[in-house]
């Protein structure tokens, strides 16, 4: 073990003072030092997305990223999108148009589309899917990813 | 999976930065930017670093410049600041153009220009890009400043010219003439893969034929070059299908095509003539 300094995680805008180890990634702080586990992990090397969360406004994948890098920074996480019983529009459009099935890879869709139609509101249906690429889902087939998230791009303009 | 233990270093400044990485280069020190392919092999195992010199929190580094000439990419400008073009030139389309074929979008959010060409991989459309376009590639140590020249830079795969102590603290890309057209064709298995193979062109028209062509190809061979061959079989020619397939052809005879337990050289061969092609085809627009 190599000795552990302590940082402080902001994840949807409330502070978390935790000890790490420097090789500690974001994904493993989250879940194991900050108890916020619905950010999901599945690969650990970038190629699932199901861990992607968003940090200062850009989507990320948290297995690619040290905790330790992360700390002063805006995390938010799939916690952070329902405001109290009213679901995110795109969390809700997900129920909508079934989006999900067994919902692991659901986190990290919603913050990846989240993340992106808050930097690009005005992303054409095209570029969606070229985006929707990055994460994988063994269940939905994606069609109805797509759906909801098109549905939700319109409800975030408005 | 989880990367062995090591010792992270967060220097403010770029001569902090190559002092810490002078004196722990010699214990598996490595710098550490987007961490987009650094941290898989990480987690892989496939490398251990003792320390990392996270280059992260250098003010500066994210600086892209033009001074009339040159496009200056500094060591952490990420590949999503090319999702618009950075510069009033052929060479802002071109690069926004290629940015969109590199992995995935949260990747393209963390990943770095010059940590692509750091680390070399065969595929790596940047590293196809410097090639192509002949950049100057700065390395930095307490030494000094060394430009390389891309054809000097790459030395094979995932190795290039260098040192353990040098830092890429800046990638230098030619403008190019207004009126230069480009063309970029790929070919992978899933979106947001390695490319298989890939093409870049460019070229202008004098006179309605092809002149100063340049024809890179990547992920064919161990690192990507710019192929003679093919540049003369377009030059003085109309741009079109004739000269276009004699580009290609010349191309896919003159590459050393990598074999491995996926694909054969014959049909990394094929891969070559269909993306050179395509990439010539796509500049004709
Ligand atoms: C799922 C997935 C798909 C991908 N697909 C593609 C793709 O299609 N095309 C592509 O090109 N890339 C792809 N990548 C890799 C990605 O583009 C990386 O961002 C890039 O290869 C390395 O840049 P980085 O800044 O992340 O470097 P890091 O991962 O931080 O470092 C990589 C290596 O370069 C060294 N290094 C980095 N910066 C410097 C520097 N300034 N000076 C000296 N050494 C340095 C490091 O020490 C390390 O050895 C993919 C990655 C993933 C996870
Ligand atoms: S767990 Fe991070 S991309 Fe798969
Ligand atoms: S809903 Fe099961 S993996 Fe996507």
């Amino acid at each position: 073990m190599t000795e552990k300094s302590s940082i402080t995680l902001t994840i949807n805008g409330r502070d978390h003072a935790i000890k790490v180890e420097a090789r500690r990634t974001l994904a493993d702080a989250i879940r194991e030092d900050c108890g916020q586990t619905g950010t999901h992990i599945g690969c650990e090397h970038g190629v699932c997305g199901a861990c992607t969360v968003i940090v200062d406004g850009e989507p990320v994948r948290s297995c690619l990223m040290f905790a330790a890098q992360a700390a002063g920074k805006q995390i938010r996480t799939v916690e952070g999108l329902a405001k109290g019983d009213t679901l995110h529009p795109m969390q809700q459009a997900f129920m909508d148009h079934h989006g999900l099935q067994c919902g692991f890879c659901t986190p990290g869709f919603l913050m990846l589309a989240v993340g992106v139609l808050e930097r690009e509101p005005d992303i054409s249906d095209d570029d969606l899917i070229d985006v929707l690429s990055s994460n994988l889902c063994r269940c939905t087939g994606y069609q109805n990813i797509i759906k909801a998230v098109r549905a939700a791009a319109k409800e975030m303009r408005k | 999976m989880k990367p062995a233990p090591f010792i992270r270093h967060v220097p403010k400044t770029l001569d902090e930065a190559v002092k810490i990485l002078a004196q722990v280069a010699p214990q598996d020190g490595r710098v550490l930017a987007g961490g987009q392919s650094l941290v898989p092999i990480m987690a892989f195992r496939l490398a251990k670093p003792a320390h990392l010199v996270d280059i992260n929190e250098i003010d500066g580094l994210d600086r892209i410049a033009s001074d009339g000439t040159t496009l200056s990419i500094g060591a952490c400008v990420r590949h999503g600041a090319f999702h618009k073009s950075v510069v009033g030139n052929p060479l802002g389309a071109l690069l926004t153009f290629v940015a969109r074929h590199i992995a995935h979008y949260p990747i393209r959010m963390r990943g770095t220009f010059c940590g692509s060409l750091a680390h070399a991989d065969p595929s790596s459309e940047w590293c196809l890009t410097a090639a192509t376009l002949d950049a100057t590639i700065v390395a930095r140590s307490t030494r000094g400043e060394r430009p390389i020249p891309a054809r000097e830079f790459f030395a094979g795969i995932m190795s290039t010219a260098l040192a353990e102590d040098e830092l890429l603290a800046e990638v230098r890309l030619p403008l190019l003439s207004p009126d230069t057209k480009f063309g970029f064709n790929e070919f992978s298995r899933r979106a947001g893969d390695f490319a298989m193979s890939a093409a870049l062109v460019t070229y202008r028209l004098q006179g309605g034929k092809i002149a100063e062509a340049r024809v890179g190809v990547g992920g064919a061979e161990p690192f990507p070059r710019r192929i003679a061959q093919a540049e003369a079989a377009l030059n003085g020619q109309p741009p079109g299908d004739k000269a276009f397939r004699a580009a290609a052809e010349a191309a896919a005879n003159a590459v050393e095509a990598m074999e491995d337990h996926q694909t054969s050289a014959e049909y990394r061969r094929d891969l070559v003539r269909a993306v050179v092609r395509r990439a010539l085809e796509h500049s004709n627009r």
